[in-house]
């Protein structure tokens, strides 16, 4: 009897925990994001049609996701037809850090970037690098999704 | 205007002689323990340095002061209770003219209003100077614990409020004092995703604001010289992020030295003559130094990981910086050629900012645990970790000159519009104790204590 009661009280938990877990992958997917990396296209700017301007980073990160290897991948593509078009890659970091570890954080975000484009054949004197560190949000919120979408290196024409 | 500054400095340093008026005679016997903290300030009156008539006429023309005497004596009362240690009792029970408690105190006057020292002086316009005499008093022994003057010009009139706390301070504490010093800070204004920061600098008690820059490029974490008026800071001039050094005295302002790609995270080494800061290339960061005399470069660290915020140690022989070397942000000693590098924060979480101690024995650090940023201090073998402060976000601790006191930033977190956001500096006593906002007239951040001014 007891036992019983109690499988079913497991019974129920397990259920709660199966339904709370679809309800997090949904989220998860639907959301705008992906772990704690940006998917959304909130402050996404574009250089040119089909090109977006910034790829996104976990907290702390600096490797680059599948889909930020995609976004990569359309600049390269987009910078050879425009061979006269040189860029700047800024790199940020969310609030979340002390200042002077953010500013190295995004040194290294822009560079992880740079490296990307000049393996698909951008040669590196048309890149350069700027780190604001955690300067220059885009989003003012203190909240991980505003985080998110701070944690980011963009690619600005630079003429 | 800068030359005048400069010639009233000049004036100041020689006239600066201080003339002890009569030996220490009194055995201390008021003490201020400052090592704990501290929940019972001493009761100590500052009576209001008397004036005579013709040298209060003098300092109003020329100060636009009523009572000079009195106006000192609030500077020095402010002082003693800012710091935490100190109760200065309200003037409108003070029973005793400041004229002649200043010759001979009653003490049973003050020991009626509880007062367990006295703080008497006088102001005097000479020569077109500012002569003060000033002497401190233990009431419950009935002795005079300290007696000095000294003359300075009279536009110096707030430092000589300093002066005297810190002298005061010192006989009270045995530690030397903290009050007489400036603060370089970051001045900000406007919205968060677009702030306007300017380089700044006030007294300690936030008095004489001045900007140093206009807020036409970022500028961020200033730091003093310790030993003359020099300061190095972060300049994103021309959008090329550099280390520069800016004499604050003359304005003249130079890039130190000439690395193809950012440095940042600037400091001096303890005897002036070095600066020492982080120089990032192709996404690594290391440590560097720049002799400011033969403009030598040499590079300190050299590992793939971030390597940044360096600071001395007060004798020179080691580094603490923060690297992330282990996977994560942590704080690390070193020999000051690079040799012998030893991880020393072993706690949960994040460790960055790390920042010796002007005596020595302990590096301040900002930690970054579960979401909410501490303030702490560890010995500089790692041991002995204290989280002084918790918030939402803080970060940067700089140190009073007496090592008693740090001063760091702290932001808020916006609501869920985007909106409330702000910058305040805020001190907290080592002991944890006396923690509390620095007032400054915007947003303010990267606070850097100057030395003692006059020594």
């Amino acid at each position: 009897m007891n036992l019983s009661k109690t499988l079913k009280n497991v019974f129920l938990i397990l259920v709660a925990c199966l339904v709370l877990t679809a309800c997090a992958t949904q989220k998860k997917t639907t959301g705008q994001l992906q772990g704690d990396v940006y998917t959304g296209s909130d402050s996404v700017e574009y250089l040119a049609s089909g090109v977006p301007d910034r790829v996104f980073f976990a907290t702390n990160e600096t490797v680059l996701t599948t889909a930020s290897r995609e976004t990569l991948r359309k600049q390269a593509a987009w910078l050879r037809k425009n061979s006269d078009i040189n860029v700047v890659l800024e790199g940020h970091a969310d609030e979340r850090g002390t200042r002077e570890y953010n500013l190295a954080l995004g040194e290294r975000r822009a560079n992880s970037a740079k490296d990307y484009l000049m393996t698909y054949g951008i040669s590196s004197d048309r890149i350069s690098v700027l780190s604001y560190g955690k300067e220059k949000p885009v989003d003012s919120g203190s909240n991980p999704l505003a985080w998110s979408k701070n944690r980011r290196s963009v690619t600005v024409k630079a003429n | 205007m800068q030359e005048k500054c400069w010639k009233d400095k000049m004036l100041f340093r020689y006239l600066f002689i201080l003339l002890v008026l009569l030996p220490i005679k009194a055995f201390a016997l008021i003490e201020v323990d400052i090592t704990r903290g501290n929940l019972n300030p001493l009761p100590v009156a500052v009576s209001p340095l008397a004036i005579d008539k013709n040298s209060k006429n003098n300092f109003n023309k020329i100060l636009n002061i009523k009572n000079l005497g009195s106006e000192i004596s609030i500077i020095v009362e402010n002082n003693l209770k800012q710091s935490g240690l100190f109760n200065p009792l309200n003037k409108d029970a003070f029973l005793q003219e400041s004229e002649i408690a200043n010759l001979k105190p009653r003490f049973e006057d003050w020991n009626l209003i509880k007062a367990q020292a006295l703080v008497t002086g006088k102001v005097t316009f000479i020569d077109e100077k500012l002569r003060v005499e000033f002497r401190l008093w233990d009431v419950l022994a009935g002795k005079e614990m300290m007696a000095l003057a000294f003359t300075t010009v009279p536009s110096n009139w707030r430092r000589v409020g300093h002066i005297i706390t810190d002298k005061v301070y010192e006989r009270l504490t045995g530690e030397k004092g903290y009050f007489d010093t400036r603060i370089i800070y970051i001045s900000e204004e406007g919205p968060k995703t677009n702030r306007i920061k300017k380089l700044a600098i006030m007294d300690q008690d936030g008095f004489n604001n001045k900007f140093l820059t206009l807020g036409n490029e970022l500028v961020l974490t200033p730091r003093f010289s310790p030993t003359n008026q020099m300061v190095t800071y972060l300049s994103y001039f021309k959008n090329l992020p550099r280390v520069y050094l800016l004499d604050i005295e003359t304005g003249k302002q130079e890039v130190v030295g000439d690395f193809p790609g950012m440095t940042f995270a600037p400091r001096f080494s303890p005897d002036g003559k070095k600066i020492i800061m982080s120089f990032a290339k192709d996404g690594n960061s290391d440590i560097y130094t720049m002799d400011l005399e033969n403009r030598i470069v040499e590079r300190i660290s050299n590992h793939p990981s971030i390597d940044t915020s360096p600071s001395y140690s007060p004798d020179g022989k080691y580094i603490t910086f923060n690297s992330d070397r282990s996977g994560y942000q942590q704080i690390y000693i070193m020999n000051s050629n690079g040799k012998n590098v030893k991880r020393i924060s072993f706690g949960n979480g994040l460790y960055g900012t790390p920042v010796w101690s002007p005596r020595g024995d302990l590096i301040a650090f900002t930690k970054l645990h579960k979401g909410k940023f501490y303030i702490g201090v560890m010995r500089i073998d790692g041991t002995g970790e204290r989280l002084l402060t918790e918030n939402f976000y803080q970060e940067a601790p700089s140190w009073s000159p007496n090592g008693r006191v740090l001063i760091f930033y702290r932001e808020t977190k916006t609501n869920t519009k985007g909106e409330g956001f702000s910058a305040k500096l805020w001190s907290i006593d080592l002991t944890g104790y006396n923690e509390k906002m620095v007032e400054t007239e915007t947003d303010a951040s990267d606070p850097s204590w100057s030395s003692l001014l006059s020594n």
